[in-house]
């Protein structure tokens, strides 16, 4: 499996797909006291400031409403601050013009509470997308997508259709998708809102083998109790503020996918066997 | 590589939500249908409006007494006349012929006065109708004639107002509504579009979130446009070239109005249609896509 993570990407693209990510000062993500308002008068975020190192897995944490989709939207330049500045990888957002957008996205992988999948293509189509946008050649696309796909473990789905797909199937479609450019960063919105604990368990487990191979990955979730037992860094938000940022020193940080999986499952009691990965 | 894909990624489109792209290729061959019948209208209105125009004369009167040397001056004055398209001359008996024409037993009538009545005359063409006033003006300033030989000019001021202004109205319309037709196409053609894209904007959302450029998402809808437009754009020609050749030809055989020399060919109708066809559905795609991309 790590071999699969290793086989990625030639060293043009990942220059080109990493800028100054690869130096390690720089933190990944920085948040200077941002502030945002949406245009109605409510407050998303209010003063964060925070900073998340290079392959940091970090929780955002909080009811809903308090600010962590704000964030996670705020990172893809979907929105833009009201005050403060927000760096990715030394870069500021807010400097970066709307025609390179779509370039810092392929930068980021995204998983969503809903998927967010092309609901008229299949498996690899949806996969092989995010390559065809960057510009792979067909070869490159054919040789990464069903490799991606095993480790996501739906090699048997590559032609279904999303609706065809459990919702933990389509969820691992989406980190495929999002994973298969190897970006720096992961971004996931809840990426287990919909899904049952055991599934919970396997898509977080996924999550963290990508954490694994050096991307920093964010989590919004409001699932305390996964959190609390996976003992990574949690910030919490409520109503939009900062009001905990824990650098838990409780976890392992070497802990393998497989310890990570059998701990997880015993501290929420649920059955070992499961998902083969 | 790049085209291929985008050509592939327009099929799958048009496949995958054929009932609004079969929407818009009804649209545009219906409204490609109305234009090509409506713009040989036009045409053959204005044309019709022109060659009245044209009918558009002064008559230059000549005294009885004029000599032939009197007659050759005003000819020459007439053509150095700026303005003047052509100058015709009709002689007395010439004059009687013509009328003739109009009057029944105008050849008797006028025997019984023993003498041709009729005057001799210039018949004074304008280059444009509109300039006619001018023209007379510079024949007889103030209504009197600059020649002796000229006995009186006459341009026949209430037939030519009417005539000015009635063809003028009906070029004045033809053109509105030509227009007015044609900003209606555009806008239910882009109208038809713009449903088509809007039943996809989740996708090109999720397009956005994975980082394809705009013109990356733009580029197959432009495509899905240009075979919409190209396939509606020959389903109505070959309709219009249908119409022409089972009603309008064996017509036109017989009526000389509908063969109206200045209506547009009919290869450069169906040019003409087929590249707005296509113009309007690719642009039409490429400009509704403009509001879903801004994620």
């Amino acid at each position: 499996m790590v071999r699969l993570m290793a086989s990625a990407p030639t060293q043009a693209q990942t220059d080109r797909a990493r800028p100054r990510a690869t130096r390690p000062d720089i933190p990944v993500v920085e948040f200077r006291d941002v502030t945002k308002v949406y245009d109605g008068g409510s407050v998303g975020l209010e003063r964060a400031t925070l900073k998340i190192g290079r392959g940091e897995f970090v929780f955002l944490v909080g009811p809903t409403g308090c600010g962590k989709s704000t964030c996670i939207r705020l990172l893809m330049k979907e929105l833009e601050p009201s005050k403060g500045e927000i760096d990715i990888a030394g870069k500021t957002l807010g400097r970066i013009p709307r025609s390179r957008v779509p370039y810092l996205r392929r930068n980021i992988g995204t998983v969503f509470q809903d998927y967010k999948l092309l609901p008229n293509r299949t498996v690899y189509d949806n996969v092989a997308y995010s390559l065809q946008v960057i510009g792979e050649t067909r070869q490159e696309i054919r040789r990464k997508v069903p490799d991606i796909l095993r480790m996501v473990g739906l090699s048997t789905k590559l032609h279904s259709l999303p609706d065809e797909l459990s919702g933990g199937e389509q969820q691992r479609v989406s980190i495929a998708r999002a994973f298969v450019n190897h970006p720096p960063l992961l971004l996931a919105d809840e990426p287990t809102g919909n899904l049952d604990p055991e599934t919970s368990i396997g898509i977080m487990q996924l999550i963290y083998r990508i954490n694994r191979t050096g991307t920093t990955v964010i989590v919004a979730t409001h699932d305390k109790e996964m959190v609390d037992k996976m003992r990574r860094r949690v910030v919490e938000l409520r109503e939009g503020r900062i009001v905990r940022d824990e650098q838990s020193g409780l976890y392992r940080p070497d802990e393998s996918t497989t310890e990570f999986a059998i701990r997880l499952r015993g501290e929420l009691g649920v059955g070992v066997e499961g998902h083969p990965n | 590589m790049r085209f291929s894909f985008f050509l592939r990624e327009a099929l799958r489109g048009l496949r995958r939500s054929s009932a609004p792209a079969l929407a818009a290729l009804l649209t545009v061959v219906i409204t490609a249908l109305v234009l090509g019948v409506f713009i040989p209208i036009v045409q053959a209105t204005t044309g019709t409006a022109n060659e009245v125009r044209n009918r558009v004369v002064v008559d230059v009167y000549l005294t009885d007494t004029a000599t032939e040397a009197d007659r050759t001056e005003v000819q020459r004055s007439l053509e150095g006349t700026p303005g003047v398209k052509s100058v015709d001359y009709i002689s007395k008996d010439e004059a009687l012929r013509e009328l003739g024409h109009k009057v029944n037993d105008a050849q008797d009538k006028i025997e019984l006065l023993g003498t041709n009545p009729l005057p001799s005359l210039f018949r004074v063409t304008p280059e444009d109708p509109d300039e006619l006033k001018a023209i007379v003006a510079q024949i007889a300033p103030g209504g009197n004639p600059r020649l002796e030989a000229i006995d009186e000019v006459q341009n026949r001021e209430s037939d030519t107002g009417k005539i000015l202004s009635a063809t003028g109205l009906v070029k004045g319309l033809g053109a509105v509504m030509a227009g007015l037709l044609v900003l209606a196409s555009i806008a239910l053609v882009a109208n038809t579009i713009r449903l088509s894209v809007f039943a996809r904007r989740r996708e090109i959302e999720v397009m956005k979130l994975v980082g394809a450029t705009n013109w990356f998402i733009r580029w197959p809808f432009v495509i899905e446009g240009v075979i919409v437009g190209f396939m509606g754009g020959v389903l109505s020609v070959l309709l219009l070239a249908l119409a022409k050749t089972t009603v309008v030809d064996p017509l036109s055989d017989r009526f000389e109005l509908l063969a109206a020399p200045d209506t547009i060919d009919f290869p450069v109708l169906i040019v003409l249609l087929l590249f707005a066809c296509v113009a309007v559905s690719a642009i039409g795609s490429g400009i509704t896509l403009r509001r879903f991309l801004r994620v």
